[in-house]
């Protein structure tokens, strides 16, 4: 086998690996925690024997070890399990939010890449120069906001003051793209702005990683113009850094969507999740979490695939 | 002149530095030089770290690195002024009349391409010949430069060759779109001594058959004079003296330049046998999850106050010694005795006075001393460690060691990044000194010193020893700094001992072929010094 | 020594809100929780920030939201940081297997992401300021941990840090008179951005409702309790909101300074 597979093959074990880690500090962690569930949902006004007969219908008098393994059994099925609060089917309640989160993360990666990748290149190019110092100085406040206050700055001004787009992501089944489109353009937007920040400062200090390179030094020397010394020299060397740093970001879009989510009043994972753990439905939160948690795991494992990948020295081993 | 090729006249040089916590100010980095280069002809420029080799050299493309500036003077490149040039007139220049070489060709070749491709890049983007042209020169000039395998070698990345190697595929890569003029900025400084003569036999022989002129950066004058016809001296960025070759050699005028002529020529006759105080028996190392043998089967002695010169290439396992006998590295087999007790292999099983008796002196000294502490507590520290001395006494014996060293008073309280390369490397030596050792181990003491510089430690550590009466374990790749220092030499090569005795036996014929291989290929500070050594390995080669 | 502009004027700023949370019951014109005023009344004389969603004066709640805030974010930090480089110090020193197991559990607390992970937690613990803390401290002792860990790796393999191990220097000599001098800068450095990451987690999960709970007052359940009003054109939200850019801008532009100051002085003393 070529060695660029083994290690290509070895980095994803790797990551189910930590995968199924992942989720025994899930389940296995929280188990572990102080605080009693069915006290929790019951309060503290319950009689010892409701207490005692929901333990026994919620499982919870068996072994954690046991419940765990059942609990990974049925998720490796599709079985999410049932949501304590209202006694649903996770899985079903999450197949429609999943596919609107995803919507709406997809956009935002659509956006922004090509923005950041491009400002980057800017800010880089003109390293120290105004065009530069603009940007930076303009992210560098994005970075310092948290999400929720991005969304209100948005919401406010867009929305109610000069009322450009609606101030609710409503999204329904049976939409039409278009109205989907308008109807999630400001999370959208909020998204693009959270995430650009930061991949651009890593794109611009990941170009210019490469653009300090002797390499370079050589190439301009050659009488190469700048575009040709970026464009030939400098862009195969970038590519991995920078792809690294998309798929970081990508993986930290997993975080804004929980926020964004809530702000706008998106039926998404996010929203759903942070109303279960109001309601302390831990099987909701363990289930959701652990989608999460793969996503950005998923993520990652892709980043290290595509720098092994675009290294020279591993694709032609000596 | 007519056949002028390069004419720098009043180059004036300056560049921005900005040290932390001050306003930025502007440093003159090059002054009032002028030097012409003919066409055809090779311009050593020679100097110390920060003399504006490599600022010059550069300069005549017109190319300063970072903030460098060129702010006067001019520079005439085939009879036009490019100082003032605009970037396309500059950038038709560059790859085509100029080419340069750098120092690294690991860093200077981009990883991503090919080297083929890289080596025709400049032929092809000038328009100075058709791609098929451009690679049958290069894979003609692969072989003139002796790579191997000349018509695939350019298929080849450049991680996927050696360093020798890649320097010399530099070199075919500045030759490539025959240019007038090539800039070889110390071409050779990283390579071995035994590698350095190939490249520099190949570099010579490859201008010589283009024709090409050329400038010639080193730091070291024996490797210069083996290749340019004229040589300039420079230092703190200003001209000492400029002359031909045979000139600067064998008649000096400046001083300065006299001290380059006469450098590495310290006399020292090796002292009589003595009992041991180090021996080595039988030591097989390697390091924790490799399946070699870093170490095979060594056994060295030591004699008391005197110096054994440790000799060998990178990757011969000489530093490897050193981390053995001071217990950094536990063998697998053999042992290391000291004053006649065996040293308990590991760091941690050694007395205080094991580790007092036996004091390291590294390559870097910017390294081996703590940057946030001053020289009066790095010296002071095993002073009070070992002796427990304190306050007052402390620092009177501190005193007295910076005496020791040359260094005298108003040291005590600055911090190492106040101090020259030389002072630290002083610092370095009083703190060996202060634990009062009976062996120090010296890694590479004088490797990264200008050559004055490291004279002058080499000196007071041959003074130290007839002071003191301790005994230097030398370990180096340089012979001239082992003829200058060493009562016994043993030469490694690939974890063995290939010879070891006396300076006189070591030294004197009849060699094994390594060691002849080793101290041929040492540059020596005299003209036609590279022909008659290839010349005898031509006729030994013919002989076998 | 030359202070730049940028980095005084976040001297300024960061210092004047860790004043007006220290001495916030002081400089409040009304109490946390009284009711003065009607819902959403707009600036005036009596009340400079206009009053909230129930009629309490928005700028005495700014001022013990910015305690609460403040406080709940430096506590998170000291632990964080105590904990962290404490641990990072002794896997680099240690090395081996308290080194590797450090160093994978970390690694599978940092593969889900913080806020996942404190959600998770918070569906079954209590939410309580002492748990906030806790959670958000312990969660971010990963981050530094991996800070302090590579900076002290960095140190440990330099030739002075080997010199003081072939003299006979025990632990105590080497970590904190050789390594933690050298590791000092960084450190700092990063000790203004976990700060800021910790004000930023707090607001979010207060702003989700899941951190400070009413009616305690801090700046993300401000944003909260206040947000209904922006569709209505009402921006009491948009003042907490600013709070909290104010203050992660001016701590940033200290530690932009501090950060460089480092880096520009390799090898020197501070």
């Amino acid at each position: 086998m070529h060695p660029v597979l083994t290690l290509v093959v070895q980095r994803i074990a790797l990551g189910l690996l930590l995968l199924f880690a992942v989720s025994a500090v899930i389940f296995l962690g929280v188990a572990a925690l102080p605080g009693d569930t069915a006290q929790a949902i019951l309060g503290q006004s319950a009689t010892p024997q409701a207490l005692a007969n929901l333990r026994a219908e919620m499982g919870l008098d068996q072994p954690a070890l046991t419940r765990y393994f059942n609990w990974l059994g049925g998720i490796l099925t599709g079985d999410l399990g049932t949501s304590l609060s209202n006694r649903t089917d996770i899985a079903t309640a999450i197949g429609q939010r999943l596919g609107n989160t995803l919507f709406l993360a997809a956009w935002a990666a659509v956006i922004s890449v090509p923005l950041a990748i491009l400002l980057g290149l800017v800010a880089a190019r003109y390293n120290g120069r105004w065009p530069d110092k603009l940007i930076s100085g303009v992210t560098l406040s994005t970075i310092s906001l948290p999400e929720f206050v991005v969304g209100y700055l948005v919401l406010y001004f867009l929305a109610v003051k000069w009322q450009l787009f609606p101030s609710v992501a409503m999204v329904f089944p049976g939409m039409g793209i278009m109205e989907r489109l308008n109807a999630v353009i400001l999370p959208v937007i909020v998204l693009v702005l959270v995430v650009l920040a930061h991949m651009m400062r890593m794109t611009r200090a990941a170009i210019l990683n490469v653009m300090q390179s002797a390499y370079i030094e050589t190439a301009e020397l050659k009488g190469l113009s700048p575009m040709r010394v970026i464009w030939r020299h400098a862009f195969p060397n970038a590519v991995a850094p920078v792809v690294n740093v998309v798929m970081l970001n990508l993986a930290y879009l997993v975080v804004g969507v929980v926020v964004v989510e809530v702000v706008f009043v998106y039926p998404g994972m996010g929203q759903y999740l942070v109303d279960h753990v109001a309601k302390r439905d831990l099987p909701v939160v363990q289930a959701v979490g652990l989608i999460f948690a793969a996503v950005y795991i998923g993520l990652n494992i892709m980043a290290d695939v595509i720098s092994i990948l675009a290294n020279p020295r591993l694709r032609h081993p000596k | 002149m007519a056949d002028t090729l390069l004419d720098i006249r009043n180059l004036r040089i300056e560049a921005t530095s900005y040290p932390p916590g001050e306003p930025p100010r502007d440093v003159v980095l090059v002054e009032d030089v002028s030097v012409s280069v003919g066409k055809g002809r090779v311009l050593g420029l020679i100097g110390e770290s920060g003399a504006g080799k490599s600022t010059i050299g550069l300069s005549s493309m017109a190319y300063g690195r970072g903030g460098v500036r060129l702010t006067g003077g001019t520079i005439s490149l085939n009879g036009r002024d490019i100082r003032l040039a605009n970037a396309k007139a500059l950038r038709a220049l560059r790859g085509r009349e100029v080419t340069y070489v750098a120092q690294s060709a690991a860093a200077a070749f981009n990883p991503a391409i090919p080297l083929m491709d890289q080596v025709i890049e400049t032929c092809l983007l000038h328009k100075v010949m058709g791609r098929a042209e451009a690679e049958a020169r290069a894979v003609m000039l692969f072989g003139k430069l002796g790579l191997p395998n000349p018509e695939s070698f350019g298929r080849r990345y450049p991680h996927q060759v050696s360093g020798g190697q890649l320097q010399r595929a530099m070199t075919a890569m500045a030759l490539c779109p025959k240019p007038d003029l090539v800039i070889f900025d110390e071409p050779t400084t990283a390579l071995d001594v035994t590698t350095q003569i190939e490249v520099l036999a190949a570099i010579k022989e490859a201008i010589r058959d283009t024709g090409v002129a050329a400038l010639y950066i080193t730091h070291d004058l024996a490797v210069v004079a083996q290749v340019a016809d004229d040589i300039l001296v420079l230092r703190h960025g200003k001209r000492v003296e400029y002359g031909t070759t045979a000139q600067i050699i064998t008649a000096p005028v400046e001083p300065y330049t006299k001290a380059l002529v006469s450098v590495r020529s310290i006399e020292h006759v090796e002292k009589a046998d003595a009992p041991p105080v180090l021996q080595i028996e039988s030591v097989t190392a390697r390091y924790q999850g490799t399946p070699f043998d870093v170490l095979k089967s060594i056994t060295l002695d030591l004699p008391a106050g005197q110096t054994l010169a440790v000799v060998g290439e990178s990757g011969s396992g000489k530093s490897t010694l050193a981390r053995v006998i001071t217990g950094l590295l536990p063998p697998r087999q053999g042992q290391i005795r000291f004053a006649g007790r065996v040293l308990s292999p590991a760091l941690a099983a050694r007395s205080r006075d094991d580790l007092r008796e036996v004091q390291m002196i590294y390559q870097m000294a910017d390294t081996a001393m703590n940057p946030r502490q001053t020289v009066g507590t790095i010296i002071g520290r095993p002073l009070e460690f070992y002796f427990g001395l304190k306050g007052e006494a402390k620092r009177q014996r501190v005193q007295e060691l910076l005496d020791q060293i040359e260094m005298g008073k108003g040291f005590i309280d600055r911090y190492p990044a106040e101090l020259s390369g030389g002072q630290k490397q002083r610092v370095c030596i009083a703190r060996a000194l202060a634990a009062k050792p009976r062996l120090i181990i010296c890694d590479e003491v004088t490797s990264a010193l200008d050559p004055l510089v490291a004279d002058g430690i080499l000196k007071l550590l041959l003074a130290l020893q007839a002071a003191e009466g301790v005994a230097y374990l030398f370990i180096t790749h340089d012979l001239a700094t082992v003829r200058a220092i060493a009562d016994r030499i043993a030469v490694m090569y690939r974890g063995e001992v290939r010879r070891y005795g006396s300076k006189t036996d070591v030294l004197a014929p009849p060699y094994d072929d390594y060691t002849e291989l080793l101290l041929s290929s040492v540059p020596e500070m005299k003209l036609g010094w590279l022909e008659g050594v290839l010349e005898s390995r031509k006729m030994a080669a013919a002989g076998n | 020594m030359r202070i730049p502009i940028s980095a005084l004027v976040g001297m300024v700023f960061t210092g004047a809100f860790f004043l007006a949370a220290i001495f916030a019951p002081l400089i409040a014109p009304y109490g946390m929780a009284e009711i003065v005023g009607g819902v959403w009344d707009p600036a005036s004389e009596a009340h400079w920030l206009g009053t909230d969603a129930i009629g309490r004066d928005l700028l005495s709640r700014m001022i013990y939201g910015g305690q609460t805030t403040i406080f709940v974010a430096s506590a998170a930090t000291v632990l964080s940081f105590t904990l962290g480089s404490v641990l990072g110090f002794s896997a680099a020193v240690a090395g081996g297997w308290t080194d590797q197991g450090l160093s994978r559990l970390v690694d599978l607390v940092m593969a889900i992401p913080a806020l996942i992970l404190a959600l998770v937690v918070l569906s079954v613990l209590p939410v309580t300021l002492t748990v906030l803390i806790l959670v958000m401290g312990l969660l971010d002792s990963t981050r530094v941990f991996r800070l302090a860990r590579a900076v002290a790796v960095d140190i440990t393999v330099m030739d002075y840090v080997e010199a003081a191990r072939l003299r006979g220097e025990g632990w105590g000599w080497i970590i904190f008179r050789e390594i933690l001098p050298n590791a000092l800068s960084p450190l700092v450095a990063e000790l203004g951005l976990r700060f800021i990451f910790a004000v930023l987690f707090i607001s979010t999960l207060s702003f989700l409702g899941l951190g400070v709970q009413p009616p305690l007052a801090d700046w993300g359940g401000i944003v909260k309790e206040n947000a209904s009003g922006l569709v209505y054109g009402i921006p009491a939200a948009l003042i907490p909101a600013f709070a909290i850019a104010a203050l992660a801008i001016s701590v940033n532009l200290v530690a932009d300074w501090v950060l460089s100051r480092t880096t520009s002085l390799k090898g020197g003393r501070g």
